[in-house]
């Protein structure tokens, strides 16, 4: 029982809780039914999430549509690159990990340390890329009309092209109106929400103009695709149906779609990022340990493996968020 | 413990093996979801193939992490046993209920009479 942790005279007694039951330390034991208990939140969240999605399985968003941005490529549509770089950097910083508890077996400081340091860099990395990816998804990109029902509306041109709404719009300084504030003694409407750029009737009043937009439902066909109305139908349901400017998307309004995707989204990768950013915090505090050289005296650095652990395990969860929210 | 201090040699080899698999599976499952290929989007069992092949990859990449990184293939049965059967027992049983009642729900919105889309 070399590795165990802390000697406490009851080696071997059975009736003195001297035993390991199955072989493993109690901390590593308990890790490991700690991470089984995650895993089943976890996979709560994503039950719940597929259950939403079978449940509007013809309206779903497509998510190649929703995350298609890459640094520095402005307006290229570039989608799965940018979860496929965030993904590598969490195996990869997974991979440094294992080589830590690797060193740590043969009582190499030095190389754990090193190896330490690269998982806590490649966690936050791993943090900030998600950073960027809600900051694209709140901020959106064309912005959408919704409909009294809930449904979203977007704009096409004939090439099949998204169109913005910026490039519709014809902006009338009759009708626009400022954000009802309470500082302006509007305290009974100070709830109000931060008002879209333009007004529905902005909208409309450019749409009729432009011959070559049409507009897209998101109820899907039968490929898999958005419908597409024809321009007298579309003209038809932004009049009759559209109620509402969405750009962007929060809990509330969601411009690719169901408002249960962004939940989702929110949920799901957030859980998940807090996962990583609490990661990266006890990694830190090992790699402190290890550097003053508390395992170094116990002739053992299991706390390296239990924290590896962790680390994997939500590398683990990942590579199955990363499978249902943009893959399947 | 499995591995004693004593005689405990470097798998770094391995390690590195493990991860050039991962990154190629992940390589595939990128191409295959840019590329879509006709042929896999035939359905069975309510999902196209191509869904059944990113969860079987998935699933590929999620024993390898758990067997060769948190290193479970070193641990007795019994730990191996009692965490894994009962996850996947776990998870299948929620999948299956919550997907199941999903698509009625999707079936009972179709047969409706009451139009969701306005």
């Amino acid at each position: 029982m070399e590795t165990t942790v802390i000697k406490t005279g009851t080696e071997g007694k059975t009736w003195g809780g001297g035993n390991e039951p199955l072989n493993g330390s109690y901390g590593k034991m308990m890790m490991w039914f700690f991470i089984l208990s995650d895993a089943l939140t976890f996979s709560g969240f994503l039950a719940a999430y597929g259950f939403s999605r079978f449940k509007f399985i013809n309206s779903w968003p497509i998510a190649d549509e929703v995350f298609n941005h890459f640094p520095f490529l402005h307006g290229v549509d570039a989608p799965m690159f940018y979860v496929a770089l965030m993904t590598f950097i969490l195996i990869f910083s997974s991979v440094t990990m294992v080589l830590a508890v690797d060193a740590g077996h043969q009582l190499k400081k030095d190389k754990v340390i090193i190896y330490m340091f690269l998982t806590i860099i490649g966690g936050a990395i791993f943090v900030g890329s998600q950073a960027w990816e809600w900051k694209n998804f709140i901020k959106g990109e064309y912005g959408a009309v919704e409909t009294k029902g809930g449904q979203i509306l977007q704009f096409i041109d004939k090439e099949g092209h998204r169109v913005a709404l910026k490039d519709i719009a014809i902006v009338s300084h009759h009708s626009e109106r400022v954000q009802h504030e309470s500082k302006n003694g509007l305290w009974f409407e100070s709830q109000e929400g931060t008002l879209p750029t333009y007004t529905i009737a902005e909208i409309q009043a450019g749409f009729a103009k432009r011959e070559d937009v049409l507009i897209r439902t998101q109820i899907l066909t039968e490929e898999g695709e958005k419908t597409i109305l024809s321009r007298e139908e579309s003209l038809k349901r932004l009049q009759h149906d559209a109620i509402g400017i969405v750009e962007g998307a929060n809990l509330k309004h969601n411009e690719y779609g169901s408002p249960l995707f962004a939940d989702f989204f929110f949920f799901i990768t957030g859980f998940h990022g807090f996962h990583v950013f609490s990661g990266v915090i006890i990694n830190i505090i090992i790699f402190f340990n290890v550097i003053i050289g508390t395992y170094e005296r116990r002739k053992s650095y299991e706390m390296v493996e239990k924290v590896g652990l962790y680390w994997h395990f939500v590398d683990l969860v990942w590579v199955f968020v990363f499978t249902f929210f943009y893959l399947v | 413990m499995a591995h004693d201090i004593a005689h405990h040699e470097s798998n770094t080899k391995k390690i590195w093996q493990v991860f050039f698999l991962l990154s190629a599976i992940t390589i595939v499952e990128v191409i295959f979801g840019i590329w879509k290929p006709g042929f896999m989007e035939v359905k069975f069992l309510s999902l196209k193939l191509l869904n059944w092949f990113f969860i079987i990859l998935t699933l590929w990449k999620a024993y390898y992490i758990t067997w060769s990184f948190m290193h479970m293939e070193g641990e007795t049965k019994g730990l191996r046993r009692s965490v894994v059967w009962t996850g996947v027992f776990l998870i299948c049983y929620l999948m299956f209920i919550l997907l199941t009642e999903g698509d009625y729900i999707y079936e009972v919105f179709k047969a409706g009479h009451k139009s969701w889309d306005f």
